[in-house]
């Protein structure tokens, strides 16, 4: 097999005495949909922190297209093409959405030490904006405020945002959060169109998304790997239903 | 020797005097999330309102605690008046806000007091030098201090440590949800803590007070190394605050002190008699530079992060 | 929207003519003291703009910023009084003296958010007044007067006042034009992107420190250049220019008149030193008034005069 677009080994990640991530090992190979469940507070997202930056883990490694990751800062992860999208909608709330995506494509496009010309004349980083905007169906809402969309809409331009980074690998942390019936099957149906061009490791509650989309699902709970499988052995997998179904309940959140 | 010695404890005075300015800061900003620049405003009234309570009632220690409780009764009064429906906006409006209380009290203190400085005169038992060693002298007064001082840190240290009011505060430092949580009545406890705080500084202006001339604007500069300690402490920190006031006071004093005799070794006198001054005064600034390079998050941060 | 931001734009417009326009007034009417309120006026602006780039755009509560009026001053004064006259020399010393002051501050305090930053700023700042209180060879506490100002030969004469009037305005639009361009750069979008939200900006790939840190630099030397300005309109220089209330008086005018709006500042620097012109006319102790209006202010009347005039604040 080749060698995997992202290989985490042994990563350990302590707050105080909590282990949140518990010598958590995990290959994503190009081109999959890789799933990370598990209940809540199974470290999921300090696994996902961890693997774009904004945490470092106390031991382990993370390797990314072959090269070793786990120190370096999150910018420098973003222009390796690691792009993240947050559990908590986390934008540039007095932007509009089209400066979100055309901020995130600048980023990628040379220094930012341009001190004279106008951003927003630029025609390319406006038109990778509004082709990005489009890709996740808001673009008819580029010249919106953030804080004036719904919080849907806010959950695609997440997306855009990280689409427009053109990433190798996107991360998605919990697309679905909060998002009603309508609005989650529409995400699953984007994510079904985004995994074509892209890798995708999907954080997720929502069950019925992630066995629909996952080509393998990672089950993590108190931060350590119990399985890793296939959707169809997850399912069948004993420890997986005892932690789903002991002490644990099921997780499938329609907000 | 006897200078080493003599400045040394000159330098554990002010570094009290300091760490009982900065608790203060500290505690309310640690527990309400404001920033208050009029703290030096306090620690100034503090030392009006006993060279007016002295004066008046020729007792030293009766005016000094009645200098206490009105710096106390200003700070609840302050609290109650405007701060409180402060509390919930961003820390510029704090900054802004007490920056023009600063203003008003300096003007109000030159329209009531004039604009030239007080003196308030110790009372002879007072001025006493007292023998602390063998042919050691040291002043009664400024070991009064020191010794205030620590019994106010002690106790400081007690209630914040040993009680219900103190876990509280703690609890409040490190989480401020958990305290409205605990249904415990916040607008009470704000107002004692920021009370507690304006004594504090009340209680160092008036020790300092017959020490240097009471004069307006005498809170600004020691608010700056309030300030300073803070940073190097780690904000909400007690024992931070404690252990870097000492530092910056023996640092600052014994800077100063000394500093130009060792520059005086290197560098010709014309030349050490130039420089001496700025860098004295500029040491703990560089000392705050090196921990913001070594720790930005101050030496020893509260609980949490 | 459109009728408020129309008010707004023709005060602003009313306000810069009035400017351009004011020595003719004065020439004509005989009222020298009109003109020299406002040469201050304007060069006070010019200060708190350059703190508007990096408080109102980029969110750096920068409470050290009247330092760079001291260095830019004290670069003036000090070379005037080493005999160098030249405002060639002065004036790219001022500048540079300020960019590298910024700059190591700087790079310290950004080490930091909020509070913090706004506590270093501030005692930074308070270190350069008490080193200028130490140069005992320039004046100590007692500050330096400059006896010949910045001579730039044939070019313009500074002792003209109305001469010397022009271009402190002239810099003043220069600053602001500056700033208008920058803000909206690639630069700009990425140091509005970090107000409003850092851990975002990393996410998509900044190095947000150094955009911060060149931000700080910039506003710094345009402040350095207000310093200059200042110490030529005063024939004079002390510590007493970068104290820190200096530097909350800056940090009043920016709010006064609105954080991130381009003229704000002016029309806040306006109003503080007019008002403290008008206070201190009427009572010696204009603070007595001026800081409770302040607490109201914050209490009652967020945005500044520029929000008044129909632009919402941000943030």
């Amino acid at each position: 097999m080749a060698e995997p677009l992202l290989r985490v080994e042994n990563l350990v990640c302590r707050f105080g005495g909590v282990v949140a991530t518990d010598h958590v090992s995990l290959d994503v190979h190009s081109g999959e949909l890789h799933a990370i469940i598990g209940p809540n507070g199974a470290g999921k997202t300090t696994l996902i922190s961890q693997l774009t930056g904004q945490l470092l883990p106390h031991s382990g490694t993370v390797h990314f297209a072959g090269q070793d990751i786990t120190r370096l800062a999150a910018h420098r992860r973003s222009r390796l093409g690691l792009a993240r999208s947050f559990q908590i909608t986390s934008l540039l709330p007095d932007f509009t959405a089209a400066d979100n995506v055309a901020l995130a494509a600048q980023a990628h496009d040379g220094h930012s030490f341009r001190f004279w010309g106008n951003a927003r004349k630029e025609r390319g980083l406006r038109e990778t904006a509004q082709s990005a905007l489009s890709r996740v169906g808001l673009g008819h809402r580029g010249d919106t405020v953030v804080s004036e969309l719904s919080h849907g809409e806010q959950r695609e331009l997440e997306l855009a945002v990280a689409l427009a980074t053109r990433p190798q690998l996107l991360l998605l942390d919990e697309p679905m959060a909060g998002l009603g019936a309508t609005e989650s099957a529409r995400m699953v149906t984007l994510l079904q169109e985004l995994r074509r061009e892209v890798t995708i490791v999907l954080v997720e509650h929502d069950m019925n998304a992630v066995f629909a989309l996952a080509d393998r699902i990672t089950v993590l709970v108190y931060g350590r790997v119990i399985a890793c499988d296939v959707p169809a052995a997850i399912r069948g997998h004993d420890e997986v239903k005892r932690a789903y179904l002991g002490d644990q309940h099921v997780v499938t959140r329609h907000d | 020797m006897l200078l080493v010695i003599e400045q040394f404890l000159n330098g554990l005075q002010f570094g009290l005097l300091l760490f009982l300015l900065a608790a203060g800061l500290t505690l309310v900003f640690g527990i309400m999330d404001f920033v208050n620049l009029a703290h030096g405003s306090l620690y100034m009234m503090g030392a009006y309102f006993a060279a007016t309570f002295v004066a008046w009632t020729g007792n030293f220690i009766l005016g000094a605690l009645l200098a206490l409780g009105a710096t106390l009764l200003l700070g609840i009064v302050l609290e109650f008046v405007a701060l409180r429906h402060l509390y919930n906006r961003d820390h510029l409006d704090h900054v802004l806000a007490t920056f023009g209380l600063i203003l008003f009290f300096n003007d109000a203190v030159r329209l009531i007091w004039g604009p030239a400085g007080l003196a308030l005169p110790l009372p002879p038992w007072l001025t006493v030098p007292f023998q602390i060693m063998p042919g050691v002298y040291y002043p009664a007064y400024r070991l009064a201090i020191i010794g205030v001082a620590l019994v106010v840190a002690l106790l400081l240290y007690f209630v914040v440590m040993r009680t219900r009011i103190g876990m509280l505060i703690r609890a409040g430092a490190s989480n401020r949800e958990m305290i409205g949580a605990l249904g415990i009545n916040i607008k009470l406890l704000y107002t004692l803590v920021f009370g507690l705080g304006a004594a504090l500084a009340g209680l160092a202006g008036l020790m300092q007070a017959p020490i240097l001339t009471v004069q307006i604007g005498m809170g600004e500069n020691i608010l700056i190394l309030a300030f300073v300690i803070i940073v190097i402490g780690g904000i909400g920190s007690i024992r931070g605050a404690f252990l870097a006031a000492i530092f910056v006071g023996m640092i600052d004093t014994l800077g100063r002190a000394f500093l130009p005799d060792l520059l005086r070794q290197v560098l010709s006198s014309t030349a050490a008699s130039t420089a001496a001054p700025a860098l004295s005064s500029m040491l703990i600034y560089l000392l705050m530079a090196i921990v913001l390079v070594v720790r930005p998050e101050g030496l020893f941060p509260a609980g949490r992060r | 929207m459109s009728a408020s931001l129309n008010t707004r734009t023709i005060i602003v417009a009313l306000v810069v003519a009035g400017l351009l326009l004011l020595p003719v007034y004065t020439t004509l009417s005989g009222n020298v003291f009109g003109l020299t309120v406002f040469t201050r006026i304007i060069i006070y602006a010019l200060a708190a703009a350059s703190l508007n780039l990096i408080m109102g755009y980029g969110g750096m509560m920068s409470f050290g910023h009247a330092a760079y009026l001291g260095i830019g001053g004290y670069a003036v004064g000090i070379l005037a009084h080493e005999g160098i006259g030249s405002g060639f020399i002065q004036w790219p010393v001022a500048l540079v003296a300020s960019a590298l002051f910024a700059l190591v501050i700087g790079a310290l305090s950004l080490r930091t958010r909020g509070v913090y930053f706004i506590m270093i700023t501030l005692a930074f700042a308070q270190m350069a007044y008490y080193v200028a209180s130490g140069l005992a060879r320039y004046g100590g506490d007692d500050g330096l007067t400059i006896y010949k100002r910045s001579d730039f030969g044939g070019l313009i004469d500074l002792s003209n006042r109305v001469q010397f009037y022009y271009l402190c305005l002239f810099c003043l639009l220069g600053g602001i034009y500056l700033i208008w361009r920058i803000v909206n750069s690639r630069f700009g979008m990425v140091v509005q992107g970090l107000r409003s939200n850092e851990r975002r900006m990393q996410a998509i790939g900044f190095p947000v420190n150094r955009y911060r840190l060149v931000c700080f630099v910039i506003s710094g030397t345009i402040c350095g250049l207000a310093g200059a300005l200042l110490a030529n309109n005063t024939d004079f220089v002390s510590p007493a220019a970068m104290y820190w209330t200096r530097s909350g008086d800056l940090m009043v005018m920016v709010i006064l008149g609105g954080m991130g709006s381009l003229f704000g500042p002016v029309l806040g620097t306006i109003a503080f030193l007019l008002l403290e012109e008008a206070l201190s006319q009427f009572t010696e102790y204009w603070a007595l008034v001026m800081g409770p209006m302040l607490l109201l202010i914050v209490l009652f009347a967020r945005g500044g005069i520029d929000g008044m005039l129909g632009r919402p604040r941000r943030g």
